[in-house]
């Protein structure tokens, strides 16, 4: 096969991933719409909140175009999204810009605004987190098949085992009353932007960074680790071992490239799951990323926040998948062909 | 009808037959037995399933119940704080009360119990009726069918739980029983992987020679699921069941933690954790008992999980030890 022809083939793939990933947006969005504004009885009273008047609820009604066939309900949400819309409170009409999300009713603020303005704590929450759990999983499991055999293993095993079986909150409880009530060596966290004051940003996001890195870099150690007990059984590590290759090189280089894929795998599909860790570390810290937010939302039920919000992390779970397939195929091309 | 296939399906692919079915109930409880640690496990779970069902029955012997308020047991000047030496344990109450509502504490867990294994069970039990449904009619639909049901479980999978199930709790009217609903909502969220692991087994299996006969000779889609694929797949559904029961506990736990899942007065492990960070110094085995009883069980559902994935795939199992015997062969 000529290189033009397997980049050709590698373009193609990125292309129909990146439109199978439009679909899935597509079919999520057609999915939220129906369970949110089609499924529940009086969805116009539900959308405006306990505390609406009758003549609010006749508006939001309005709104919601809820006379008009399904279908074209469904196009007005999505135009809506798309192409942003007009707004009457009553009094004054207030025009969302497009990605447009909807207005809170708590507070009358654009959704997408308030997600874009919590968005920065739950990117620095979920991706220093994740950095950590890699660093801290990878290293275990490593370490772990390097000790094989012995009493290091055996301890690493039952701890990432007593890990995996521990809810982040259970650990984010014990971490902040250990932490900062007991030993005081850190003050509660409080969340300070990045662009602030670098230092203080890592300080106060040490401990929700650990709740959430602890719990997964267990479930990351047990994978590494069943990956390169898996490689080093194979026959090309055999053949090494018969070359002479020493146990630094056949753990450090051979057995641990057999670790990388399903650990990248599982690092790009974990967006999602990283997403429900990051709603409990938050709400338990008080940091006031999505997740936090998303709590609150669906307490006070705002449906078009907790409706934006959902969009917006299946957004951001799609697009991650979608960018680690092509980033798979450009490392292995073998992808390409399934 | 279906043993001459069976034989015929098992002389022609020989020793290679590459999903044997189940290896028979009996190898699957030697295997089991062979684990210490899955049969500790195994003990475990059995107790707490045994106080879970026996929850009344202890309340009663206690005297207690989970909802009763005891006003008069908690220090109202200092917020709620039990009182008495380690939280108000004593012989009527035996663990303890709730700092600020009095309401007795071994109680509460005991119930605690059949909801986290209640909730946890029911909604392991809907994903794999799901799961098992559409990934077996993926495999033997058409084309189309498989487009569509693969489109569907991908979509599903897209789609986070915990960040689904908060958003669905939040629009389900109130009078719905919650532990049910916390049930409903995880094995209506999070089928889609089990339904990706049924559609590749199913496929591979479709492709064997008795399941090929069964199907040219005519058997509608139906009975070769029931009578052909059913069986063989029961190794691989059990094995990932076993995979998602803990994490259902969990994520109950978790729902009802940030106060959507199941509420009070219905009482649940996870939700006593809300409050258990104010009153750690005051009540620590307010924290300590249902965070204990989480772990212990979650512990035992995980380390059960991976003694039967043993003991159904021994394959998997000896890859892995061979990697420990080869170093012991190197130093040796």
């Amino acid at each position: 096969m000529s290189a033009a022809k397997a980049l050709d083939g590698l373009a193609g793939f990125a292309v129909r991933r990146v439109i199978g990933a439009v679909v899935t947006l597509l079919a999520i969005s057609v999915i939220i719409y129906v369970v949110f504004y089609v499924a529940p009885g009086d969805v116009a009273q539900i959308t405006c909140g306990p505390r609406c008047s009758p003549a609010q609820v006749q508006q939001v009604a309005g709104q919601l175009h809820l006379d008009d066939p399904l279908h074209l309900r469904y196009w007005h949400f999505l135009q809506g999204i798309l192409a942003g819309q007009d707004f009457s409170t009553g009094t004054s009409v207030q025009h969302c810009d497009a990605p447009c999300l909807g207005l809170s009713y708590q507070s009358d603020q654009q959704v997408t605004q308030l997600i874009l303005a919590k968005l920065p704590v739950t990117f620095s929450l979920v991706l220093g987190a994740m950095t950590l759990w890699l660093l801290i999983g990878v290293g275990t499991g490593v370490l772990s098949v390097w000790r094989r055999g012995r009493i290091t293993e055996r301890v690493l095993t039952g701890v990432t085992l007593a890990g995996t079986a521990t809810p982040v909150f259970v650990i984010g409880l014990v971490l902040m009353i250990v932490v900062c009530g007991q030993l005081q060596w850190l003050p509660f966290p409080q969340y300070v932007p990045f662009a602030e004051d670098p230092e203080q940003w890592a300080w106060n996001l040490l401990l929700p960074w650990l709740s959430l890195a602890l719990i997964e870099a267990a479930r990351y150690a047990r994978l590494t680790r069943s990956s390169m007990l898996e490689t080093l059984a194979e026959d090309h590590v055999r053949t090494f071992r018969a070359y002479g290759v020493g146990e630094r090189s056949i753990v450090g280089r051979h057995a641990l490239r057999g670790a990388v894929a399903p650990v990248v795998a599982l690092a790009a599909n974990d967006f999602g799951g990283s997403m429900g860790g990051a709603v409990l570390t938050e709400t338990m810290f008080g940091l006031p990323g999505i997740g936090r937010e998303l709590v609150h939302a669906v307490n006070v039920v705002d449906l078009p926040v907790v409706v934006g919000m959902v969009l917006v992390i299946g957004f951001f779970v799609v697009v991650a998948n979608a960018v680690a397939d092509v980033l798979f195929a450009v490392a292995d091309r073998r992808v390409v062909l399934s | 009808m279906s043993e001459p296939f069976v034989a015929l399906g098992a002389a022609e692919a020989g020793t290679d037959v590459v999903l044997a079915p189940a290896s028979g109930a009996r190898q699957f409880w030697r295997r089991l037995r062979a684990q210490r640690a899955a049969l500790l496990a195994a003990g475990v779970i059995a107790l707490l399933v045994l106080v879970a069902l026996a929850a009344p029955l202890l309340t009663a012997i206690e005297g207690q119940d989970p909802t009763t308020y005891h006003p008069r047991l908690v220090d109202s000047a200092s917020g709620g704080v039990p009182v008495g030496a380690f939280g108000g344990m004593g012989a009527d109450h035996w663990l303890g009360v709730e700092p600020q509502t009095g309401r007795d504490l071994f109680a509460r867990l005991v119930y605690g119990a059949r909801v986290s294994l209640g909730v946890a069970l029911s909604a392991t039990l809907l994903q794999v009726l799901i799961g098992v449904v559409v990934g077996v009619a993926a495999a033997l639909g058409g084309r189309w069918a498989d487009q569509v049901l693969s489109r569907a479980t991908d979509v599903i999978i897209a789609m986070p739980l915990m960040i689904m199930a908060l958003a669905l709790l939040a629009i389900v009217p109130g009078g719905f029983p919650r532990p049910v609903l916390v049930a409903a909502i995880i094995g209506l969220v999070a089928w889609g992987s089990i339904a990706k692991i049924v559609r590749a087994h199913a496929l591979t299996l479709k492709e064997l020679d008795h399941v090929a006969a069964a199907r040219l000779s005519g058997w509608g889609p139906w009975r070769v699921a029931r009578r052909e694929l059913l069986p063989a797949l029961a190794a691989p559904v059990i094995t990932y069941a076993a995979l998602l029961f803990p994490l259902n506990i969990t994520t109950e736990a978790a729902l009802s933690f940030l106060g959507v899942g199941v509420k009070p007065p219905t009482p649940s492990w996870g939700q006593m954790l809300t409050q258990a960070d104010v009153w750690y110094q005051a009540a620590p085995q307010y924290l300590l008992l249902p965070a204990g009883a989480l772990f212990v069980t979650v512990l035992a559902l995980t380390v059960l999980g991976d003694g039967v994935r043993t003991a159904l795939d021994p394959r998997a199992a000896s890859r892995l030890r061979v990697g420990t015997g080869r170093r012991r062969e190197a130093k040796a």
